[in-house]
């Protein structure tokens, strides 16, 4: 535990060192509130909820997550610190979660400092907390998916550039899996289940149905499990690709 | 104290290293010889548990490296090549990152961190980011990492590049000062280095053992069936590593 909580600390170190943290939350919540009070019509829709604010998360997530996880390891395999890292004694596994973790805790604190949007629609009016609630825990999971992709691209690439592409296109394909748009491109020849197995990987359908308050166990479950399998796939990745 | 048998590594068609076997008991310094591509840097790399071999079986300190790890790797203080370090760091945060990786806690780390940093002689640039540092302290942070848990094997891939002659000079005094209790492995292109430091050495060409050379007190090395004398080292190895290669 104590070398996966040293692989965590040194990587949230890591982002604060430079001003590219505060410049990355600043603008996150600069774009935030962009698309909530603009393309929301946060204020127009007269409703003492989230909703417009929540909307948006997964179309923010696809481009910013991305580059918090995109130096995860290849910046690693680019300076030769892998080497060091993966000869000290600790477990993969436990260098690849604690710095998924520390990825996944950055993100955390960005969506955390959004809290100004909870206290105006508490003040403006009287929102059901619970619905806002199960909003936040819906996006930190769908955070964690995102960043579990994107750490899996940045263990194939020592190029960090490649590395934000390839996971934003991966990340772009599971959130609009659902889409009408890419449905309607399978429903004319693929099977049913097909179409129906395509839709449920879908992160636009398992999130909006959280950020209607509803915590279902699957939308939970199959955010986590995406993260598990991920984050196995990036071990798989790094201990393969470490000999080249 | 580390034991490699038969140890073999290929890269799709290319055999990087080729059925090497040796042992370095504990009180010996072993150099590594070779040209460049010879193989000396994987098998180090094995040795340390970063490459997995293709075939063969390294131990050290009684612990199989690929069975068991997080044993082995714990025995083992390694310097890559290059001194890798995490430049965004201070030599303070680093040095604590990794004592704190490999479990040190209390009174024992403090005064392990201390000894280290004495050891190396990098106080003054404890609080900068090793970024700012130049290549010789970047060195002697890379070196401070490796023995900061007092191991008992010590792999130390060219652990004077870079470093002026006063500085070679210090690293080889620490070798020295540490070889008693420890199996030490370095691999170098200096031979007056392995004069200065080794007990034993061997020297491989295309992934295999050309030679094993020793010292003779005061006559100098005997590599192979030459016998070298004082200062004369390098015209024996490029002798056997061009002879074999060609």
């Amino acid at each position: 535990m104590k070398p996966m909580l040293a692989v965590l600390r040194r990587e949230i170190a890591g982002y604060f060192a430079t001003p590219v943290a505060y410049v990355f939350i600043v603008v996150f919540l600069f774009t935030a509130g962009i698309f909530t009070f603009y393309l929301g019509q946060f204020f127009e829709r007269g409703q003492a909820d989230l909703k417009a604010f929540f909307l948006f998360h997964p179309w923010l997530y696809l481009f910013f997550l991305p580059a918090i996880a995109m130096r995860l390891w290849a910046e690693e395999r680019k300076a030769g610190t892998i080497e060091l890292l993966l000869t000290l004694p600790i477990p993969l596994w436990a260098a690849v979660a604690g710095k998924f973790l520390a990825a996944w805790a950055f993100a955390g604190i960005a969506l955390a400092l959004t809290f100004p949007l909870w206290l105006t629609v508490n003040w403006l009016g009287s929102p059901d907390n619970g619905v806002i609630l199960a909003g936040y825990i819906g996006s930190l999971l769908m955070a964690g998916a995102y960043l579990a992709i994107g750490s899996c691209m940045s263990a194939v690439t020592k190029n960090q550039v490649i590395a934000f592409v390839v996971a934003v296109l991966v990340c772009f394909i599971f959130t609009v899996a659902g889409a009408p748009m890419v449905l309607s491109f399978f429903q004319g020849w693929a099977p049913a289940l097909v179409v129906d197995t395509i839709a449920s990987f879908s992160f636009l359908g398992h999130f909006n149905a959280i950020t209607e308050g509803v915590i279902d166990l699957r939308d939970l479950v199959f955010f986590i499990s995406l993260i598990v399998v991920w984050l196995y796939a990036t071990a798989v990745v790094v201990d393969f690709k470490k000999a080249g | 104290m580390i034991d490699i048998k038969n140890l073999v590594k290929q890269f799709g068609p290319f055999t990087a290293v080729d059925h090497i076997s040796f042992h370095v008991a504990k009180g010996e310094v072993l150099g590594f010889l070779g040209p460049n591509g010879a193989g000396k840097s994987t098998t180090m790399k094995m040795l340390c548990g970063f490459l997995s071999p293709t075939s063969g079986s390294i131990a050290v300190c009684g612990h199989d490296v690929e069975a068991d790890p997080l044993a082995a790797k714990s025995c083992i203080g390694y310097l890559p090549e290059g001194a890798p370090s995490y430049a965004d760091m201070t030599a303070r945060g680093f040095l604590d990152f990794v004592a704190d990786v490999r479990n040190m806690s209390g009174k024992d780390r403090d005064w392990r961190l201390d000894k280290v940093i004495d050891q190396v002689n990098i106080k003054d640039v404890l609080d900068q980011p090793i970024d700012t540092l130049s290549k010789g302290y970047k060195r002697r942070v890379g070196l401070a990492q490796a023995i900061l848990h007092d191991p008992p094997v010590l792999v130390l891939d060219e652990p004077t590049d870079g470093l002026d002659p006063n500085q070679k000079h210090e690293v080889r005094g620490l070798i020295q000062a540490m070889a008693r209790d420890k199996a030490i492995i370095i691999s170098t292109h200096i031979l007056e280095e392995v004069e200065a430091v080794c007990s034993r050495a061997i020297v491989i060409a295309r992934g295999r053992i050309v030679v094993e050379g020793r010292p003779e007190g005061s006559a100098g090395w005997r590599i192979g069936d030459i016998l070298a004398a004082p200062g004369k080292l390098d015209a024996a190895f490029r002798q056997v590593t061009q002879a074999r290669a060609a």
